[in-house]
């Protein structure tokens, strides 16, 4: 079987620096794709070359087997972190202009209902607030009815219900059988929406799989959190890994029932214990070694 | 085609319309321009005087005459065009002084003074020559350019500013992503900033004619011709201004660069008949300069196509070498 979208040793090379560094990548239909990494680690870069929008230096970018052309842009959808659309241009009037675009495209009545738009229509794009104005940019991208759609980084800036909003939104779109590829600095993003994952960083891929097989490569641990103050010092060196993170001590035990014995045998009160799996956040920094930088 | 073609022709004039204190300036800084400009001349009050010397200015030949103050002496040229520029009031007085004659227009007061000033410098013997025809007033004179000027500041502001915003906030990138190609997006807005223009200025005419009412002697469909092939060459300069930077500072710069020189030189305001040659030479290769002279020589002299036709040839050669440049250099995004 043919991928949906497949690269082939890609380079982009901007004066002396390498952005991407001949990364490989096959991306088949009706998978939701992530691409994480560092600030500066080149998923950006990497993205709008799948998009068409930067040349490469060098590599190619097939789609159904073919290079990238005519084809792809009537049948791939895009979500631009950042895009203005015309100044006065209303909601209805933006969803029509680029539904001209295309040669099929999709209801927008439907479209308009699945984006919850229908109170927004006639209002001047300016006047949307963050959520509805995400929105419409998928509607935007969702117009052509397209193959893949590529969302750069949609939910950045957006409250925490309208991030769960958007969720559903394109769990929906995974469940229409469309290909989704996805870049985010949010892991719980990623690990909610995403079948496979590539971690990226000074513009090579680092690791890739599915985000369950990823942790479970990583990690054979879990993570048990208490108060620093209540366990003393002596005791740290005893109990494994151990790392301080706001007030807390994070211990990494691949053993629960030995740490947690331990930890009562020194007569340590348990009341305020958490244990939590790993997840792609340690994951990441496991990776990268870096703090996240949003 | 067509549809992507419509789909940004009609979303661009939506913008524009709505942007009301947008269109409104572009309407109300002509009109008030003009009738500031009636007001401040109509009194036609010029305190420089011109005469045109044939063959040439020749100081020995009327060393008094020449001494004058206030009065600018001109070499001629040919003595048609001498003629008319008396009988159109753009100079004072023509005097030939190898056949001591001299020409002055009946209805310019300025001729008369002249005629007194030559009689008590030593040009008592010179033969009096004299048209009379309608002093073509200020206004008649200015409105030619005041016109041309409001289209190349529509045209080059209007599209070069615009693809450099949506440039910048990241609009083009998006368009990019679609099949919409550079030539329709371009040629939309070609298109919607040339009948925007065109419509603006015809209302703006119109308006200030009801009022002012100008001297038109030749054909409107000729003017109208004339400007719309200024509007095609100016926006298409725009749109060579536009094509690839996405700093609005740096295009305002450009801009104000190309039009601040136009606005000066190109005849708007006042003739260029006795500015330096090469001043004279820099300013034809103006476009709003063809546009202007054009105008003012289907309005005033009413000239036809024929009259006119080196003008329309220079403004379609500059709009075809223009949009050539803009679409090889355009690019949508910032890289």
């Amino acid at each position: 079987m043919t991928a949906l979208l497949e690269v082939r040793k890609l380079c982009k090379t901007y004066d002396t620096l390498c952005a991407v560094d001949g990364i490989d990548l096959t991306i088949d239909g009706g998978r939701c794709f992530g691409l994480l990494g560092p600030n500066g680690a080149g998923k950006t870069t990497t993205v709008e070359m799948l998009e068409g929008i930067v040349t490469p230096t060098s590599g190619d970018i097939l789609y159904r087997g073919k290079p990238l052309g005519d084809e792809f842009r009537r049948r791939a959808g895009i979500m631009f972190q950042s895009t203005a659309l015309q100044d006065f241009m209303k909601v209805r009037e933006a969803l029509q202009m680029f539904a001209a675009f295309y040669p099929t495209t999709r209801d927008i009545d439907s479209l308009i209902r699945q984006c919850a738009l229908g109170e927004y229509l006639e209002r001047d794009v300016r006047r949307l607030s963050g959520g509805q104005r995400q929105r419409l940019l998928l509607a935007i991208a969702l117009v052509n009815d397209p193959d893949i759609v590529f969302l750069d980084e949609p939910t950045t800036g957006l409250d925490p219900q309208a991030r769960r909003n958007f969720w559903d939104l394109v769990k929906q779109i995974k469940a229409e059988g469309k290909t989704v590829v996805l870049t985010t600095h949010y892991m719980d993003e990623a690990y909610q929406l995403c079948d496979e994952l590539v971690f990226m960083d000074h513009g090579k891929i680092i690791a890739q799989g599915s985000p369950r097989d990823l942790l479970d490569s990583c990690f054979g641990d879990v993570i048990l959190t208490l108060p620093c103050g209540l366990v003393p010092a002596s005791l740290r060196d005893a109990l494994g890994t151990c790392r301080e993170h706001d007030g807390l001590l994070e211990i990494a035990s691949q053993d629960v029932n030995a740490t947690l014995a331990q930890l009562l045998g020194a007569g340590i009160s348990l009341e305020k214990l958490k244990i939590r799996e790993r997840n792609l956040e340690d994951l990441f920094l496991e990776l990268t070694g870096r703090e996240l930088r949003h | 085609m067509l549809n992507h073609f419509l789909a940004v022709f009609m979303a661009r004039n939506r913008e524009f319309f709505r942007d009301t204190s947008s269109w409104a300036w572009n309407v109300i800084f002509p009109v008030m321009l003009v009738v500031a400009l009636t007001f401040a001349f109509s009194d036609d009050n010029k305190t420089l005087y011109k005469v045109l010397v044939l063959p040439a200015v020749n100081e020995a030949a009327l060393p008094d005459f020449f001494a004058t103050q206030h009065i600018q002496f001109i070499d001629a040229g040919s003595r048609e065009e001498a003629q008319l520029k008396v009988e159109r009031h753009l100079v004072d007085m023509l005097i030939d002084l190898d056949q001591r004659r001299y020409l002055i227009n009946e209805t310019n007061t300025n001729g008369y003074m002249l005629e007194r000033v030559l009689a008590g410098t030593g040009g008592a013997d010179f033969v009096k020559e004299s048209v009379s025809s309608r002093a073509v007033r200020y206004v008649d004179w200015v409105i030619p350019g005041v016109m041309g000027m409001n289209v190349m500041f529509a045209s080059l502001f209007g599209v070069g500013y615009v693809i450099v915003r949506y440039r910048k906030n990241g609009m083009l990138k998006r368009l990019k992503a679609t099949p919409l190609t550079a030539f329709e997006f371009l040629a939309a807005q070609v298109a919607s900033r040339l009948w925007l223009i065109l419509l603006i200025s015809s209302a703006v005419y119109a308006g200030t004619n009801y009022f002012l009412r100008f001297t038109m002697n030749g054909s409107y469909l000729n003017l109208f011709l004339l400007f719309a092939l200024g509007a095609i060459c100016l926006i298409s300069l725009g749109l060579v201004v536009a094509a690839r930077t996405s700093s609005e500072e740096l295009a305002g710069g450009l801009l104000n660069m190309l039009t601040w020189p136009m606005m000066l030189l190109s005849g708007v305001w006042f003739s260029m008949e006795g500015a330096h040659p090469w001043l004279q030479k820099l300013a034809w290769l103006f476009p709003l300069t063809h546009v202007t002279e054009g105008a003012r020589a289907i309005m005033i002299d009413g000239a036809g196509l024929a009259g006119i036709a080196h003008h329309l040839i220079f403004l379609a050669v500059l709009s075809a070498l223009f949009l050539a440049l803009g679409s090889k250099l355009f690019r949508w995004d910032q890289n």
